[in-house]
């Protein structure tokens, strides 16, 4: 398709402000001004809709899809949740207004909407306290281990090292070392967890804490998950929940009973807030008491009134890590979507996510290698090894995929398993969608076996075929030049 | 209401293949001892239940005030085309475009979004956007500590107060040196900035206009500082780019901003756009999603997500940065925003700002012992002195219907009695009229 650009024509306006209704200014000194104009394209209203209208056709989405992207929970975003951000109450609200003197009263619905959520989350994790401000996943990351450094700063110690799993999401590791910490990464034991024995060896009173994802992202939960949060709490570690699993565990274990001090959540993946095609997402921080007073500034408080405030006096605390409350629009629709499911709603998510998830994993594990056989949690992960000996790889399989109409899982990921596929096939969809989609995987392994390049050669289907990822970052095309 | 689709039978029928008599049986790896000690939520609500507990919270939020309050936020007018181009589920249901054969849509709108943030920075690349502005210059503060290997950071404090003060929380574990140029409520001060410029500077931070809405034109500053060695970094407001010299024309190496004035709504702080522009030779630098322009096996066109060695799902602890989403529904409304108004809309917006300001300036200066400080010029925001306290005057204002401005002594000591005032093209000649009307009567 044309880029917008290239559908230029002089003269024509999409939009316009109409006349100033106050008389023209003195104008800005010349040094102040731009000499060199921006080069936009002048278009009509209709041509800039149907541009856009005709780009979001060419995605795959999960209003469109099965989009059983593992570890990102493409679950469906309810409607309504959508609705309720626009209304002008919450949209249009300044988050400057209540730190006016006397605009507290201003943002009283949107403060208890913040103030509520805290409280939700703190429930569904066994935590004690939630900032809401993290803006993603990763920012949450980053924010939880800035407490875990003050937490050890105020004892007095600023311990060195991070342990992390090789299994973990990169951006653990990369928080950590964002964050002015030494990474040490444990290898996955062949029984699939995490290896004790080295877990042992490199945990002492130089960790400062311990980064894992539970269930971990091989789709299993670790049974010595407790004995593992016990042995760093023997050294004063803190222990850190990656959220990004927590579909799963909705209801049937909570992380701050674990023995978990800091984790951070994927509104945009247990809550059902949209994607967004790569955000905005939302990842707020949960602690224990141990680090509650460590929490970012500001927070919202309940005065005794019943009245909500917000409270910037905070001696310990990190500081700013974001310039107000949070990705708010996000979190009202977290909330939204927490009260319409309710307690039991948010068990049968959990429940259905791992019903799904086996239900794949059984149907599939006669045709793919699977590189730990054990009952999964909300996503499994196989192995193309074996199709990869006769040329058909990871990626064919997720090419092919696309040409039938899937999105193909995670591919590649976790970095330990060999032509990773992963599945996470969530809770909102139909036993029919995901019988379609295993027969579409059966079909491949099929073929992997008879005909390899009809996988290899896919997509046929798609606008595009394959596309050059090597001239991409050889020769950098990264902006149309007029 | 779970939006679970399963049948009683579909359960049994899945429970089967599986082998398993009962969901719980797939729950066994988790043990008794760690059921959760409590799990006491409320009962599911329906749709309607729940959209009247929430229209009835959206109405205790006052936004029935007219807004003068900006400091980095602005209240500018989305036309409806973009929430209606935001709102397409084939957008806002997808995920990052890793697989570009079916994402065609999203990379060729953020590619296209890059390209529009090029020109309205005057920088030669753009990332797929950050999450905020703050953000934003912490990462491109960051990129200049890489870039230079040197860790000393002049900020200038016309930079908004609420990124600094992000600036020193996300350093407090890194070894990063800062030296504050203070700032009268004017243009920066060159003299206090060239006195600490040396070999160990790593960057100029500044704010342009800053955030007591000076305008200024920084080019002898940064070229002091690429004598130095070091980078300049400026934090910009893109509205005001329809009319003032650009980061590129003044010769920054890195510009930042908040895009929320661009297309998207103020919602309480959030969700916002953190972008980011930089000069050629920074671009492996950079942090965050990048899309690249290729051609598939045809020759044809097409887009990818590009230069990920520098990303955290490769590199992992040694990333340029732990970004791994970014604020992509953000970016596409601020693409439909600029596009709707092409380039002579934007300067007509800009425009209009800059006049309205101009025109507030005149009326709030008729009143009797309001002073409005015109060391430097403005965009579309200033700062008034009033003869008693700022915290005071907003407080009887808002009883009046307006959020008349920001109370600086909130950011900087001794300005108690200052307020900063933004006007943007939604307030009407009556409406600033009224104001200095309403703040003629409260003084």
């Amino acid at each position: 398709m044309k880029l917008i650009f290239e559908k230029h024509k002089e003269g024509r306006r999409g939009f316009s402000y109409g006349e100033c209704d106050v008389a023209s200014p003195k104008p800005l000194a010349e040094k102040y001004i731009r000499k060199n104009q921006a080069h936009l394209a002048s278009l009509s209203e209709l041509d800039v809709v149907r541009h856009f209208t005709n780009l979001s056709r060419f995605n795959y989405s999960v209003d469109t899809n099965f989009y059983p992207l593992g570890s990102c929970t493409m679950k469906y975003n309810p409607k309504f949740c959508e609705q309720i951000t626009s209304l002008e109450g919450f949209s249009q609200l300044h988050p400057l207004l209540p730190q006016l003197s006397g605009g507290g009263m201003l943002a009283q619905g949107s403060l208890e909407v913040l103030y509520e959520s805290e409280k939700l989350l703190c429930e569904i994790t066994g935590m004690h306290a939630f900032t809401m401000q993290p803006m993603a996943g990763a920012h949450g990351e980053l924010t939880g281990v800035m407490l875990i450094a003050a937490y050890h700063k105020n004892k007095g110690g600023r311990r060195k090292y991070i342990i992390v799993p090789d299994s973990s999401h990169g951006t653990n590791p990369s928080s950590a070392a964002i964050a002015g910490y030494e990474v040490i990464v444990i290898p996955t034991a062949s029984d699939g967890y995490m290896d004790l024995v080295e877990y042992k060896k490199h945990l002492n009173n130089e960790t400062a804490a311990v980064m894992l994802t539970c269930p971990d992202t091989l789709g299993i939960f670790n049974p010595h998950i407790k004995e593992i949060a016990d042995l760093a709490h023997k050294v004063g570690a803190l222990m850190y929940y990656d959220g990004a699993n927590l579909n799963a565990m909705l209801g049937k274990c909570r992380p701050g009973d674990i023995g978990f001090d800091v984790v951070h959540l994927n509104l945009h993946k247990t809550f059902a807030t949209p994607h967004g095609g790569g955000g905005p997402g939302a990842g707020p921080v949960g602690v224990n008491e141990k680090l509650i007073e460590f929490l970012p500034i500001s927070r919202v408080v309940r005065r005794s009134d019943g009245t909500f405030a917000l409270d910037y006096q905070k001696q310990k605390s990190i500081g700013y890590i974001a310039p107000f409350y949070g990705n708010f629009g996000v979190i009202l629709k977290a909330y939204a979507y927490m009260l319409v499911l309710g307690k039991d709603g948010l068990i049968s998510a959990a429940e259905i996510a791992v019903l799904n998830a086996n239900y794949c994993l059984a149907k599939l594990k006669k045709y793919y290698d699977l590189p730990f056989d054990k009952t999964c949690m909300h996503e499994c992960v196989f192995s193309a090894a074996r199709q990869a000996k006769n040329g058909v790889h990871a990626i064919d399989i997720a090419k092919y995929l696309i040409d039938q109409g899937f999105h193909p899982p995670t591919i590649y990921f976790p970095l330990i398993i060999k032509e990773a596929l992963m599945i996470e096939p969530t809770e909102t969809e139909s036993k029919e969608t995901i019988d379609a989609f295993i027969k579409v995987m059966i079909e491949i392994a099929r073929l992997a076996e008879e005909d390899p390049s009809a996988v290899t050669n896919a997509p046929l289907k798609m606008p595009i075929k394959r596309l050059d990822e090597v001239r991409a970052a050889r020769q950098p095309d990264l902006s149309w030049k007029p | 209401m779970s939006y679970i689709p399963h049948t009683q039978e579909d359960i049994q029928e899945m429970l089967s293949a599986i082998g398993a008599k009962s969901i719980d049986e797939l729950f066994k790896d988790i043990p008794a001892s760690l059921a959760p000690k409590s799990f006491n939520l409320p009962a599911s609500k329906s749709e309607f239940v729940v959209t009247q507990i929430l229209r009835k919270l959206a109405a205790k939020n006052a936004t029935g005030l007219v807004n003068f309050v900006g400091a980095g936020f602005y209240d500018h007018f989305i036309p409806a085309s973009v929430d209606a181009i935001a709102g397409r589920s084939e957008f806002y249901t997808a995920y990052t475009p890793y697989q570009p054969e079916c994402s065609q849509g999203w990379l060729q709108a953020i590619y296209e979004y890059q390209s529009i943030i090029c020109q309205l920075t005057g920088l030669d690349v753009s990332n797929a956007s950050l999450y905020d502005g703050g953000t934003a210059l912490f990462e491109a503060m960051m990129m200049a500590v890489r870039a230079t290997g040197r860790n000393k950071i002049i900020l200038d404090s016309g930079v908004n107060l609420i990124y600094r003060t992000m600036l020193y929380t996300y350093t407090s574990n890194l070894s990063v040196e800062f030296v504050e140029i203070p700032v009268v409520h004017g243009q920066s001060s060159r003299e206090e900035l060239f006195k600490h410029l040396d070999d160990k500077c790593a960057a100029v931070i500044l704010q342009n206009p800053n955030f007591f809405g000076a305008v200024d034109d920084h080019s002898d500053i940064v070229e002091k500082v690429h004598k130095s060695g070091a980078l300049a970094i400026a934090s910009v407001y893109p509205v005001s780019l329809g009319m003032l010299k650009t980061p590129g024309e003044m010769g920054f190496d890195i510009a930042t901003g908040e895009g929320q004035s661009l297309g998207i709504p103020l919602s309480f702080g959030g969700p916002y756009l953190g972008f980011m522009a930089v000069k050629n030779e920074l671009v492996r630098q950079m942090p965050g999603r990048i899309v690249g322009s290729t051609v598939d096996s045809d020759g044809k066109r097409g887009f990818v997500l590009t230069l990920q060695t520098r990303e955290q799902h490769i590199r992992r602890q040694k990333a340029t940065s732990n970004i791994c989403s970014n604020e992509a529904l953000c970016a596409l409304r601020a693409a439909v925003f600029v596009s709707l108004l092409g380039k002579d809309g934007l300067k007509e917006l800009a425009q209009h700002n800059y006049q309205k300001a101009e025109f507030a300036k005149e009326e709030l200066s008729r009143i009797k012992g309001v002073e409005v400080k015109r060391s430097s010029p403005t965009f579309n925001e200033f700062t008034v002195l009033l003869p008693r306290h700022g915290d005071e005057v907003v407080h009887r204002m808002i009883e009046k219907g307006f959020a008349c401005g920001f109370p600086l002594g909130r950011f900087y000591k001794g300005m108690d009695n200052y307020l900063l005032v933004a006007v943007t093209e939604k307030r009407t000649k009556e409406e600033i009229c009224r104001l200095a009307d309403s703040l003629e009567a409260v003084l």
